[in-house]
């Protein structure tokens, strides 16, 4: 008899696993965009299930929320041609069934059950319901590996900067509004009130 | 084992079911009051026909939406067609489930609530994105594009408004960060973190794309925007999933700045112990009620940002305040200024 926790895990699994292949497989790439927000979301459910709440959520977050939309975005945006798209399809199947193949076969090696059972790898003690994930993860994330976390932060910070300066073209000729000085322009500037009689007297 | 995980997971399933209902009802009634506020704001009377005083009125809107046909393009995508309003309505009423309504009713109280709610609110674009695509019309998509790129610019302003209220209750839970702000009027968040207040409210009216932000509908440029080819119950639904998120805007603004469920005589001596007997969830009802409100006032009031106005205001001038406060409550909370930090 299966848990519902296990229910859960196998269903979430099940749905990983699926639309990653149907993201490889599908002919429109707005489907294959939402298909792999459906394994995102998958994949946050199992990780909510190894009570890692704070990476399941920023998983959702970030890349569903963030990432993913501006995927969405730039995919509606093209018109990609399905027949092309077909033939490299064909072309380059035998090496990416190869690829693929090896990949798995390197997976159950290393994963499948010689290895990496229950009495190599204990499994997790469940942890009271008061445990808190992210606090856990905060004070690690800033004790032990606190150089690590602003060495990737500041590389990151470096890459936005250096990716919007190398595509910035400051516009030439190009007629721009000026907020500020269209905030400080006062009614004497633009209006004058001129005081005449409301009738012409002959 | 299986037999009380089952009965456990019907109760929660009764719990949400009268939260859903309840939530349909406030929104039935949410667009009465917004006719009504808006007519007597532009010197009108606003509906009154149906039933007493015009209550019936959102009854026969529902029944005439309901009845009406559901019309699919024929050059639309059907599948993403079909979706788009049901992902919308989904994650409009997914958040609700961490929100603590009072000291001991919350449906489901985790320690991440707040990231929670924040995650499903950023998914709420999809609707959007996929409805303007699927339709496959000009207006449709210029709403979706204008939409998305709203609500990606505000949420990050928004998110930074939210990790102030993190760090000073020390908390991403929401009754931790309502039990923070106890005490009384002047200990809640609105006075510590004003700037972010008023950046968290700013980008939760543009978040939910409603006036003065609401170019993504435009009627007067896009017809309606990315829901322009939806009719009957499909258009509801998108109608609900907007009009539940401004309620949850505001729900959030009570909680995150205006402490939740506590009651605003707290600390008041007489007051304190003559309003003691009002639940919480009075305090909390009148305080979103005002929020609410206030969505009304600004669509009778305000006229519609230009597009790039909008991208500015986000951009330039709410995320560098946020940036400048979080640092402010930083240093507040490293020195425990009282009397909001002391307790981090």
């Amino acid at each position: 008899m299966m848990s519902i926790a296990q229910l859960f895990f196998y269903v979430s699994a099940a749905v990983a696993v699926i639309s990653g292949f149907m993201v490889v497989i599908s002919k429109n790439p707005v489907r294959a965009v939402l298909f792999l927000v459906l394994a995102f979301f998958a994949t946050a459910g199992i990780w909510m299930l190894l009570e890692a709440e704070f990476l399941a959520l920023i998983l959702v977050l970030v890349y569903v929320g963030a990432v993913m939309t501006l995927f969405l975005f730039v995919v509606m945006m093209l018109h990609i041609d399905w027949i092309v798209h077909r033939k490299a399809f064909v072309r380059y199947l035998p090496v990416g069934l190869c690829v693929a193949l090896l990949t798995v076969g390197l997976s159950i090696r290393m994963l499948g059950p010689s290895h990496f059972n229950l009495a190599n790898v204990a499994a997790p003690a469940a942890k009271p319901a008061d445990y808190s994930n992210i606090a856990d993860l905060g004070a690690v994330l800033y004790t032990d590996y606190a150089y690590p976390f602003e060495i990737a932060a500041l590389l990151l910070l470096t890459a936005i900067i250096a990716a919007i300066s190398l595509t910035h073209r400051r516009p030439k000729g190009r007629k721009q509004q000026e907020v500020s000085a269209q905030i400080a322009v006062r009614r004497q500037d633009r209006v004058h009130l001129i005081k005449m009689p409301s009738e012409k007297k002959r | 084992m299986m037999m009380a995980e089952f009965v456990l997971i019907g109760t929660i399933l009764l719990k949400i079911i009268a939260m859903v209902i309840v939530l349909l009802l406030a929104v039935a009634y949410l667009t009465f009051m917004e006719r009504k506020v808006i007519g007597y704001m532009q010197q009108r009377i606003g509906p009154n026909r149906i039933g007493p005083l015009g209550l019936l009125q959102p009854i026969a809107d529902v029944v005439k939406l309901l009845n009406k046909e559901i019309i699919i393009p024929s050059a639309s995508n059907r599948f993403l067609f079909m979706i788009a309003p049901m992902i919308s309505i989904f994650t409009a009423l997914a958040a609700w489930a961490a929100i603590p309504l009072d000291q001991a009713f919350v449906l489901a109280n985790i320690n991440a609530g707040v990231l929670y709610i924040f995650a499903l609110s950023s998914l709420g674009v999809y609707g959007i994105l996929i409805a303007g695509w699927a339709s496959n019309s000009k207006y449709a998509l210029f709403g979706a594009m204008r939409a998305a790129a709203q609500s990606i610019s505000y949420e990050i302003a928004m998110g930074f408004a939210i990790v102030g209220v993190m760090m000073a209750a020390g908390s991403l839970n929401f009754q931790a960060i309502i039990h923070a702000q106890a005490g009384g009027i002047w200990h809640w968040y609105w006075l510590p973190l004003f700037p972010l207040w008023m950046v968290y409210w700013i980008s939760g009216v543009a978040e939910t794309n409603r006036a003065p932000f609401d170019v993504a509908e435009g009627e007067s440029e896009l017809v309606a925007g990315f829901h322009v080819e939806y009719s009957g119950s499909m258009f509801a639904l998108f109608f609900l999933a907007e009009y539940i998120n401004m309620i949850l805007i505001s729900t959030l603004a009570a909680i995150l700045f205006f402490g939740g469920w506590l009651s605003p005589f707290e600390g008041i001596p007489g007051l304190e112990t003559a309003f003691a007997w009002v639940p919480g969830v009075v305090w909390l009802l009148i305080k979103l009620a005002f929020f609410v409100f206030c969505y009304l006032w600004f669509r009778a009031t305000f006229p519609r940002y230009r597009y790039d106005q909008i991208m500015r205001l986000g951009w330039k001038i709410l995320i560098p305040v946020t940036l400048v406060w979080i640092v402010v409550i930083a240093l507040a909370v490293q020195w425990q200024v009282g009397p909001w930090f002391t307790g981090v």
